[in-house]
């Protein structure tokens, strides 16, 4: 059985979605990756779905999936580089893909990662003015 | 535009889906004719989608039947039409079928509604113990 | 019984083409200046002869017959081209009427018999009417179509997508956002998002004339599908008016960033991408 390559950087999880997705192998990705989570202890994972061309509910659904599993596992869920076609259907299909967030790109998926951590992590942290939200 | 022009079938196509894998290459071939007509990407892509939500319900609610594509042209209009046939069970309550959130599946209730919205054309047809068809049209440049 | 008309026209072909471009060429309107007179001359001569050619005595009187299509065809080509050209219906309607006019002129010459001129001349008036209508009808679908081209370009012209900042796109949105219009705007705002890689958009509204349910519904669908992507969307013009229909018709916006002004709409764009914009300080020595 062929399976979807999940890459450990750092502390996230990156999983490319290369090919439109038999059912079968999308059940498998959301267990594989929830499993990796919990070996790996990650902080978030990025979902890379810039070469997918559709999205339909069965899709949107294992994405949501992912994203409140791993939440309840205290990891955030980024869905990085979604094709303009993918997200106009998606928004007219109806799909709230719920709970997960999104970037243009794998970078800007890691940066807003990082962003989460540093908010959860509480505003205690040193004053290395720059990248705090604004309290005003 | 004048709709009252009767559509006429270019090309046809038919498939049978049985099982979970025959979804992908049916939304493929359905990519096909769709890129052969010159669809827009957008569309194609809303075309796509509708498909796949409408085969998956024909798999598993239907338990599996026949899925047609047509190219088909009315008037100034070319575009593609798909008709997916089952024998399953049917569906008792169409209206209750077609709104956002109903499901007998646990999951989002959005396949029946959202599709509708993605295509130009949607009609469904459904007799209990006797089957369902559903039939839908997405215009070239709709 | 041979048909009088038939005969005399195919002996008189040349004598019907000079009243005929007579007719055309003395008319004030003609359009010298869209189409030569030798271009006329050829166009005519073709249609007079193809009509020439295919009237037959069986189907003189049935101006339906399937005889007559090489006839429509040619019709169809010069009443399109000439609506695309820019010819009023007048001009193009003369076109036809003209060889009416010709033919029966021929035919008062050539029949001395008034009753057979009133029967044929009928018959004629007939055929020929019957093509005038269908050079009108194609000749309005010629215009329809110039029509949904320029709506077309319309439509892509007036939905710019300007890069004002790096990272930060602003599309100013004028006039009426029907559903066609939003699915143009926002293919074209996303693809601009990812081509430039920019994570905020401004969608500027103060150009549009009205917002009801329909279109705060666009507007909601648009920043839902940019947010997909991985960008942000802020709506900017909400004038005072539109700011009342909106909670007038209950519309719920509260996802959605609004600014009364493109100008703070910036700003926040600014404060989201964490930059902050200083008047120049002069450095004291
Ligand atoms: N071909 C079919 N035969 C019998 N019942 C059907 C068929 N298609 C749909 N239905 C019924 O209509 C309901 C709604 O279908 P719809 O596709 O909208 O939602 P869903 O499949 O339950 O969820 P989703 O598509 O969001 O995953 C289904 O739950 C099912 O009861
Ligand atoms: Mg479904």
């Amino acid at each position: 059985m062929e399976k979807i390559p999940i890459l450990k950087m750092g502390s996230f999880l990156l999983v490319t979605i290369q090919v439109d997705l038999y059912d079968q192998l999308a059940e498998n990705l959301e267990s594989d990756l929830i499993n990796m989570v919990k070996k790996t202890g990650a902080k978030g994972v990025l979902i890379d779905v810039s070469s997918v061309s559709i999205i339909d509910s069965f899709m949107g659904r294992i994405l949501g999936n992912i994203a409140t599993m791993s939440r309840i596992m205290d990891a955030s869920t980024v869905v990085v580089g979604m094709q303009p076609a993918v997200a106009i259907t998606l928004v007219e299909l109806g799909l709230p893909l719920k709970g997960v967030y999104t970037a243009l790109n794998v970078e800007k998926g890691m940066d807003l990662l990082r962003s989460k951590i540093l908010q959860e992590e509480g505003p205690q942290d040193d004053d290395d003015d720059g990248d705090e939200d604004h309290t005003e | 535009m004048t709709t009252t022009e009767t559509k006429i079938i270019l090309n046809k196509d038919i498939l049978r889906i049985t099982k979970d894998s025959d979804v992908v290459p049916y939304r493929n071939r359905v990519k096909e004719y769709a890129v052969k007509i010159g669809m827009s990407l957008v569309n194609q892509t809303k075309l796509i989608t509708g498909a796949s939500e409408l085969v998956r319900n024909m798999l598993k609610y239907g338990g599996g039947g026949e899925a047609r594509i047509e190219v088909i042209t009315q008037g100034r209009n070319t575009g593609i039409r798909l008709v997916f046939t089952d024998q399953g069970p049917g569906i008792p309550d169409i209206k209750r079928a077609m709104t956002d959130g109903f499901s007998t599946g646990k999951s989002m209730g959005l396949g029946l509604p959202g599709t509708k919205r993605l295509m130009n054309e949607f009609d469904i047809q459904s007799e209990p113990g006797v089957g369902t068809t559903v039939t839908v049209v997405k215009w070239k440049n709709g | 019984m041979k048909n009088e008309a038939v005969k005399i026209f195919q002996k008189k072909k040349s004598t019907i083409l000079e009243n005929w471009m007579n007719n055309q060429l003395q008319d004030d309107g003609l359009r010298e200046d869209l189409m030569s007179n030798e271009d006329l001359r050829l166009q005519s001569e073709e249609l007079l002869s193809s009509l020439v050619d295919s009237l037959t005595d069986a189907n003189i009187e049935s101006s339906g017959s399937g005889d007559f299509d090489t006839i429509r065809d040619i019709l169809a080509s010069i009443s399109i081209s000439r609506a695309k050209q820019g010819y009023s219906p007048r001009e193009t309607g003369l076109f036809v009427i003209g060889l009416k006019d010709a033919l029966l002129k021929t035919l008062g010459t050539e029949i001395k018999d008034p009753e057979t001129l009133y029967k044929q001349s009928m018959m004629v008036n007939k055929v020929m009417d019957n093509f005038a209508m269908h050079t009108f009808e194609t000749f309005i679908k010629g215009r329809e179509e110039v029509i949904l081209r320029q709506t077309d370009e319309i439509a892509d012209i007036s939905t710019p997508v300007i890069r004002v900042w790096d990272g930060i796109l602003a599309l100013p949105i004028i006039g009426t956002l029907d559903s066609s219009r939003t699915q143009i705007v926002m293919e074209n705002l996303l693809q601009e998002i990812v081509d430039s890689g920019s994570s905020i958009a401004i969608l500027d509204i103060s150009g549009v004339p009205a917002v009801d349910s329909l279109v705060a519904q666009h507007l909601i669908k648009t920043v839902a599908a940019t947010r997909l992507m991985g960008a942000e969307c802020i709506i900017s013009g909400i004038r005072p008016e539109i700011a009342q229909t909106v909670v007038h018709l209950g519309i719920d916006l509260s996802q959605i960033i609004t600014k009364a002004s493109l100008a703070s709409a910036l700003k926040t764009a600014f404060n989201i991408m964490q930059l902050e914009v200083n008047k120049k300080q002069k450095l004291k020595a």
